[in-house]
């Protein structure tokens, strides 16, 4: 007993070290760029708000509080519902969605298009897909708004060819946001989807065609199933950034569509936010995110079984 | 009526760009045949397989399944199913559902299925791995998924390519006579790929010999074995001694050749030939016997070179002049009374029908 545990000791203090000096890079990035940053907000969040932005170091759960209670306009009527901040957060959730299911929609098929060239033509379409994304985004979201608006080339196209007579209404709505969202984030579904296709082994394919199945019963049962990991990946990386998004619904959407990315930015922005709001913002946001991140973790680890 | 065989195939051919990969193959398979297609890696036994089952375009030539023409089917309207050689098993199913994925297409009923699930997991010895997915199994019980798999919907004809190669090789062996009983009991046509002339000698019925593309020669395996077509044929199976010489004399079924050592010696053979005509004779070394003394009949004096001991059998090089040599493989039990030493002057005796004439 005593000589297991004392070379299980000479094994680790030989080890440890290497290991933990070759983490330590890894760790120290982590915990400063990542761990420290939230923590600062979980902390933030908990403070008093100063009126010309940052705070006052008095522990209370007065931005909670502001996020989900009405009491009035003095403070001092019986607390409601406060459905303000949770209606923008079910909007948010609407369009995140929304953009997620158009950007798979869209990116599936491109994925399946581009892993099923041969392997010189592959590389020229996966750089096509990211070329728009050496500009930056918001002087892409901002093209965007040109192209959609009344008077933009789209409503013009249509109008000339005669399948409209009046301009569509696609500026300011919520699908004008769900588009720049698409846009923005469409590379985050092709690519990880494409990459679960270089895996897969279109072996399968022929032998479920070899056993009677027809191609779309093929690509239901076997393709999708097989390649799930990838679309799952593709829709959280796409999903995520879309939920706390502000570029997009600030400049396509217009008043209407104010999502949570914007409610928080605004609370940091000039001398006119409230830190601690946003920062409680920021925490029900991210716990929403991990609710999310956590179910899909456990629906995976279950499958393996 | 005339029986209709299984399968036929009539100048079948596939180009991939301007490179023919199968030119002009035609050959017929008879119901409950085990059929074997032989070639070296590259020769197209691969490519004719996916033509069969639909997953490659012909690019000439009909394919006729029991007298139906087949080849523009895709592959789930042919009742035709493939063994894959690295078994294409669905890895998000288990066993059970691996198996009876071909009756649900067919859209069979679930107490159906079950039953002819049942019923194949028996067949190939699975019974406890039933809901096992295909990563939870070694690799020669995934073997036997794929084959109950490709089995269950009791196609027509079941395609397997080299379905053995991943196996070790005393598990080969073992599934070699398993899959001549699965043939047997289900009474299925097979046409089996292999590069391995053991296994195809051994399990088939017909074997196709193929090179390039092309069909050298078809026939059971004693006829690939004894009688070979040419000298691809006689050089690819089997081990063979293979002499260059002229034919001097034809004397009814016996052909008289002179060597280029300048030896004569007495062959037979399968095609027309006339004196003058040059080709290879191909001996067999198991074919050959070392005798110490001069004796009377066929035979070819020469030295005793290295000696090779490998198991069952020993080896002998024997020198015949400076640069040509023969093998000769003889049994170690019939060994024991004589002594070889390397050096030695020795008389190989060569049988009638032991020396085989090839046109080239
Ligand atoms: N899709 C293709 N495009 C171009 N050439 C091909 C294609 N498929 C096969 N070939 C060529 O056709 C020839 C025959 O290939 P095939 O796979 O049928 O050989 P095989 O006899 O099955 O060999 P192995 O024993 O190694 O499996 C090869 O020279 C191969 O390079
Ligand atoms: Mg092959």
């Amino acid at each position: 007993m005593a000589a297991g545990a004392g070379s299980g000791r000479t094994m680790s203090s030989t080890f440890l070290p290497v290991r933990f000096w070759l983490l330590m890079p890894s760790w120290l990035i982590i915990g400063f760029f990542l761990a420290l940053p939230v923590l600062l907000m979980l902390v933030y969040s908990f403070l008093t708000k100063e009126f010309r932005g940052g705070v006052i170091w008095e522990p209370t759960l007065a931005a909670y509080d502001q996020f989900l209670f009405d009491r009035g306009l003095f403070g001092d009527d019986p607390p409601q519902i406060e459905w303000k901040y949770i209606s923008i957060f079910l909007r948010s959730i609407f369009q995140a969605t929304g953009a997620t299911i158009l950007c798979l929609i869209i990116g599936f098929p491109t994925a399946f298009f581009i892993a099923t060239r041969n392997e010189n033509t592959k590389v020229i379409w996966l750089f096509l897909v990211t070329v728009p994304y050496w500009v930056n985004l918001l002087i892409r979201t901002v093209s965007m708004k040109f192209l959609i608006r009344d008077s933009g080339p789209l409503n013009e196209l249509l109008i000339t060819i005669g399948a409209i007579e009046t301009p569509l209404k696609l500026i300011n709505t919520n699908f004008a946001v769900q588009l720049g969202l698409f846009y923005s984030y469409l590379p985050f579904m092709v690519l990880p989807i494409y990459a679960a296709l270089e895996r897969y082994n279109f072996t399968f394919s022929e032998a479920a065609s070899d056993l009677y199945a027809p191609k779309w019963t093929i690509l239901r049962q076997i393709l999708i199933p097989i390649i799930k990991p990838g679309i799952i990946a593709g829709c959280i990386l796409v999903f995520v950034p879309s939920l706390g998004a502000f570029l997009a619904p600030d400049l396509l959407g217009g008043a209407k569509t104010f999502m949570i990315g914007s409610l928080i930015e605004d609370q940091f922005k000039g001398n006119a936010g409230n830190w601690p709001f946003g920062a409680a913002s920021s925490m029900i946001l991210l716990s929403l995110v991990m609710i999310v991140l956590i179910y899909y973790a456990r629906a995976q680890s279950k499958e393996q079984v | 009526m005339a029986i209709k065989d299984a399968i036929s195939l009539e100048g079948v051919r596939k180009d991939f760009g301007d490179f023919t990969a199968i030119s002009n193959v035609t050959f017929d398979i008879a119901d409950n045949e085990f059929f074997t297609l032989l070639g070296p890696s590259g020769c197209g036994k691969t490519t004719l397989l996916r033509m069969i089952a639909g997953f490659e375009e012909t690019s000439a030539g009909k394919i006729k399944l029991y007298g139906d023409i087949i080849e523009n089917l895709p592959p789930n309207k042919r009742p035709i199913n493939t063994v894959f050689q690295n078994y294409a098993l669905f890895p998000h199913m288990t066993v059970k559902e691996n198996i009876g994925f071909s009756l649900k297409m067919l859209g069979w009923s679930k107490s159906d299925i079950n039953d002819r699930v049942a019923e194949m997991v028996a067949m190939v010895k699975l019974e406890e791995f039933t809901d096992r997915k295909p990563s939870q199994l070694s690799g020669g019980q995934q073997q036997r998924v794929a084959l109950a798999r490709a089995m269950a919907s009791k196609p027509k004809l079941l395609l397997l390519d080299e379905p053995l190669s991943a196996l070790d090789l005393k598990l080969r062996k073992e599934m070699r006579s398993e899959l001549k009983r699965l043939q047997r009991d289900t009474g299925i046509t097979f046409i089996f790929v292999t590069h391995d002339q053991e296994e195809a000698l051994s399990m088939s019925d017909r074997i196709a010999v193929m090179s390039s593309g092309k069909v050298q020669q078809i026939g059971n395996p004693s006829e690939i074995y004894d009688t070979p077509a040419n000298r691809f044929v006689a050089d690819f199976i089997g081990e063979a001694n293979l002499l260059n010489a002229t034919i001097q004399k034809i004397d009814g079924e016996k052909i008289i050749c002179r060597l280029q050592s300048g030896q004569i010696l007495t062959s037979k053979s399968s095609s027309k030939v006339n004196v003058g005509q040059s080709g290879t004779i191909s001996i067999r070394p198991e074919k050959l016997i070392i005798k110490k003394q001069n004796f009377k009949g066929q035979y070819l004096e020469g030295k005793l070179g290295q000696s090779t001991y490998i198991g069952t059998d020993t080896q002998f090089e024997i020198l015949l002049d400076k640069e040509l040599s023969l093998t000769v493989r003889m049994q170690n039990s019939s060994l024991t009374s004589e002594n070889y030493k390397n050096g030695d002057q020795v008389f190989l005796s060569i049988a009638d029908d032991a020396a085989w004439f090839l046109l080239d």
